[in-house]
């Protein structure tokens, strides 16, 4: 495989792409063209149709009409295998890779290093050490991978897909859940790419790191082509209305005038709550009508602190209180009882019923709730899922389409729905806008104040400090598993909030084994 | 993913179980004891060598049995009435059950079907089709049937390894090292992790499926010869229930039912179990045999608990696991 290190030349054409799943027409005559060298952003809404065209274009779908021209040779792989072939490396959306394999096999599945028909164990290793080195991790490569956390396994995902060589990357949001960390180093290593000749496609909702680090952008809106521009003079209010065809709301943030009232009713306290080797003991107070924001790392606890306030996982100390009143938390059904919800990070393990429809997933939990000898009846839901279909603007709009054929941020719409129709008085929200579009991300977060104003607690969990800063009326860091910092007030702001994860700076280290 | 720890349970019930039973008859630990015990069940772990492969997978393979009772009637009635040399009789019988394997793993991927259908379907159709080929049992009166027989390492201690008795330990040695050590093997684990997935990591899944189902039945088929080995005769009775015998010594080794881990090692280890406790039996003389069938099945409860036990703790320390509600 040779590198053209012709700039102008395309390295990827796709020609005239359409694809329809039954009724749904996914891409009408799609148009993207790739150079040699550049890294070229695919943006668009949720359901756009960006995970569309590069599952047509890998082979994954067949297409319905179009051509693909690689090198300017037209290519037709049938399988992703074939399309690796042919030069193109994907990383897609929802590739969690095989936790049951250790993290080597992985990086090396169906390419292992051979000799006499034998894989070489001891390389295979070693080189496996030496890549994921070039991210910054070092691990243990032959635990397996299901060891390791989200974001791991996700480094080990790209990891392999750089280390196809391929003349073609694709990646499809692979930043969702990366560190800030992370995301340089992956930055890093697309440009060393990209200056090899090799052509990049990027797919994400982070329009900072669009700017950042794309050459030029092809938008996406409803399944067509709207157009192909070059990043640097492409204004962002001008981005933001090609993706969305409108203007984005103004979302202004409302926790000014909240602020005043300080003297809140508690919904939920937790004194000197903890568990050993997981979260250090802290205290919390979720207040009604307030947003309790948590920051830090990645591995800082953020999501240990959410599971034992949840209850889905059981503290060994300290005690808990709902509403004045001493509780046990040992379950997520503890949980679920004193009015708690959990909308967890990873949809796809923890919590989308691929299988069920929309309305069966977001009428789930608050089913469960009920009791099995309440059933809703089905009027009830229909009336709940098509109110949340509608505030939360999920699309397709048909609440009897399996949620596995909805576009990954429409899934994580759901899953937010399904805790908000169990009207609970305390919600903890992990990432809730992960993956997620710029227009419905100003929704969901105009919808969390919202919710606030009505009297419920939130505790949020983000990574990105500049909406934790819209919402939060209070901001807990965290550090190394443990709370570190409270702040309130006028005192959050993002430089207050990255001071505090960065006090005494040396440890900026990674998580290891979750 | 080497399944390292079922695996040494396994181990560990099997040494005690036979440490047990040799208090109570010193006699069973021979070499002539031990060396029996392989050579009657020789045929089962041969066959449950192959399941190893498609348990892993994520699979099953519900016609293994079949294709044995098949293989004893078409090898008998191919020697003894059609006149074939007995090396051409095998080598037809093991391209036969080769393809029949194929053909079910190709219509597993392409139709999508679950295995268990078409594998259920499987059993059905060989074993039809050896009524067809004959009711009766049919005697193999061959002369290489005699000297493989005869044929025997002999053991310190009086003990006789017999022929079939190595045909086992060969394919368990190959098994083994075929699962561990090749790309494979990698892909085997892969497919039980998830099929997805290991499609859009680029292993070529249809084809691995195929592989898979063939090595299955092509292991039935060489399983059937010594089978017939074994009994000198060829009946459409025989086997029966095989299957089930071969799934119960897969799982006993600690391979997970739904895939993606497991040993072929493991699965050998649970066909010695399943063998001692017919030994046992045996010198008991008083208790029934189908003891061992509820012994079995005892076991099984044990390590199907055992394992949700592992699996379960396997994922605590996973932090990230489920918040959901029910
Ligand atoms: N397998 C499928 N079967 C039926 N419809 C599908 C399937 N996959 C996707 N769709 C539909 O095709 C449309 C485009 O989805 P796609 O996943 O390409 O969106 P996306 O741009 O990647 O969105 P996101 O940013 O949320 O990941 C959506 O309306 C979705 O519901
Ligand atoms: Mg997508």
């Amino acid at each position: 495989m040779e590198n053209s290190l012709d700039p102008a030349a395309s390295l990827l054409e796709v020609r005239g792409i359409s694809k329809s799943f039954g009724a749904v027409r996914a891409l009408q005559e799609v148009d993207f063209t790739l150079r040699a060298g550049e890294i070229h952003a695919l943006l668009g809404e949720n359901g756009a149709g960006k995970s569309t065209l590069i599952k047509v274009v890998t082979g994954v779908f067949p297409r319905d009409a179009g051509i693909v021209r690689l090198g300017g040779e037209e290519v037709a792989p049938r399988s992703a295998k074939a399309a690796l072939q042919a030069g193109i490396a994907t990383v897609y959306q929802e590739v969690n890779l095989l936790p049951n394999l250790s993290v080597a096999q992985n990086l090396f599945l169906d390419r292992q290093p051979m000799r006499f028909g034998i894989v070489r164990e001891g390389e295979m290793r070693r080189r496996a050490k030496t890549l994921l080195a070039d991210f910054g991790l070092d691990i243990d490569v032959s635990a397996p991978l299901g060891n390791y956390s989200v974001a791991i396994q996700h480094v080990t995902a790209i990891a392999r897909a750089v280390d196809l060589s391929a003349r073609v990357l694709i990646l499809d949001e692979p930043t969702a859940s990366l560190d800030r960390h992370e995301v340089e180093i992956l930055f890093r290593i697309m440009r060393q790419l990209a200056k090899r000749g090799i052509g990049i496609v990027f797919v994400s909702h982070f329009l900072d790191q669009v700017y950042e680090i794309s050459d030029r952008i092809t938008v996406l809106r409803n399944g067509r082509l709207v157009d192909e521009r070059e990043t640097a003079s492409l204004s962002r209010l001008e981005l933001i209305r090609m993706m969305l065809g409108r203007e984005l709301a103004e979302t202004t943030s409302a926790r000014a005038s909240a602020g005043a009232q300080t003297t809140r009713e508690v919904c939920a306290s937790f004194e000197g709550y903890g568990k050993a080797g997981y979260v250090a003991p802290f205290n919390l107070e979720l207040r009604h009508g307030e947003v309790v924001g948590l920051a830090g790392l990645l591995g800082s606890g953020r999501t240990e602190t959410a599971r034992l306030v949840f209850g889905a996982e059981r503290a060994d100390r300290g005690q808990a209180r709902v509403e004045g009143a001493p509780v046990r938390l040992q379950s997520p059904r503890d949980g679920v009882r004193h009015g708690f919800g959990y909308c967890p990070e990873e949809r796809k393990t923890d919590g989308i019923v691929a299988e069920l429809t929309v309305r069966e997933n977001i009428v789930l939990a608050l089913q469960a709730k009920r009791g099995l000898h309440r059933p809703l009846s089905r009027r009830e839901q229909d009336e709940i899922a098509s109110r949340y279909v509608k505030m939360l603007d999920i699309r397709p709009p048909d609440p009897e389409r399996p949620v596995g054929l909805l576009s990954g941020g429409n899934q994580q719409k759901v899953l937010l729905a399904r805790w908000l129709a169990t009207s609970p008085r305390l919600l903890v929200l992990d990432e809730p806008t992960r993956g997620i579009d710029v227009g419905a991300h100003a929704e969901i977060i105009r919808l969390i104040r919202e919710l606030c104003d009505d009297g419920l607690a939130l505790l949020v969990i983000s990574s990105e400090l500049d909406e934790i800063v819209t919402y939060s009326d209070r901001v807990v860091v965290l550090r190394d598993r443990a709370h570190v910092e409270e702040l309130a007030g006028e005192a959050i702001d993002v430089g207050s909030i990255l001071a505090a994860i960065a006090a005494d700076g040396a440890s900026v280290a990674h998580e290891g084994r979750a | 993913m080497k399944g390292l720890p079922p695996v040494l349970i396994t181990a560990i019930v099997l040494v005690a179980g036979f440490a047990l039973c040799a208090v109570q008859f010193p006699n069973i630990a021979s070499t002539r004891v031990v060396g029996n015990l392989l050579t009657d069940n020789a045929f089962l772990g041969i066959v449950a060598t192959g399941m190893t492969f498609v348990v892993i997978s994520g699979g099953i393979d519900l016609s293994v049995g079949s294709v044995i009772g098949f293989t004893t009637v078409f090898v008998a009635l191919a020697i003894e009435r059609w006149g074939m040399p007995p090396l051409v009789a095998f080598v037809a019988i093991l391209a036969l059950s080769a393809a029949f394997g194929a053909a079910m793993g190709a219509v597993i991927h392409v139709f999508d079907l679950p295995p268990f259908i078409v594998t259920l379907a499987g059993m059905f159709l060989a074993r039809g089709a050896s009524f067809l080929l004959s009711t009766e049992s049919v005697p193999i009166t061959a002369p290489i049937y005699s000297t493989v027989s005869d044929f025997a390492l002999r053991l310190p201690g009086g003990g006789r390894l017999t022929a079939v008795a190595i045909i086992m330990l060969a394919i368990v040695i190959g098994g083994a090292l075929l699962l561990q050590l090749t790309r494979f093997g990698a892909n085997v684990y892969a497919l039980g992790g998830s099929r997805a997935t290991a499609s859009l990591m680029g292993v070529a899944v249809g084809r691995m499926t195929v592989k898979i189902y063939m090595l299955s039945s092509l292991l039935a088929g060489i399983a059937g010869i010594v089978f017939s080995f074994y009994t000198s005769a060829g009946y459409s009775l025989s086997a029966v229930g095989v299957e089930l015998d071969t799934i119960a010594a897969v799982v006993i080794g600690g391979t997970l039912l739904t895939g993606g881990q497991g040993s072929a090692i493991g699965t050998f280890l649970g066909v010695l179990i399943q063998g001692m406790i017919q030994t046992y039996i045996n010198f008991d003389g008083t208790l029934s045999s189908w003891w061992t069938k509820i012994a079995t099945g005892v076991l099984l409860f044990a390590f199907i608990a055992l394992q949700q036990g592992l699996v379960a703790l396997a994922r605590r320390p996973v932090a990230k696991r489920a918040g959901a509600v029910s």
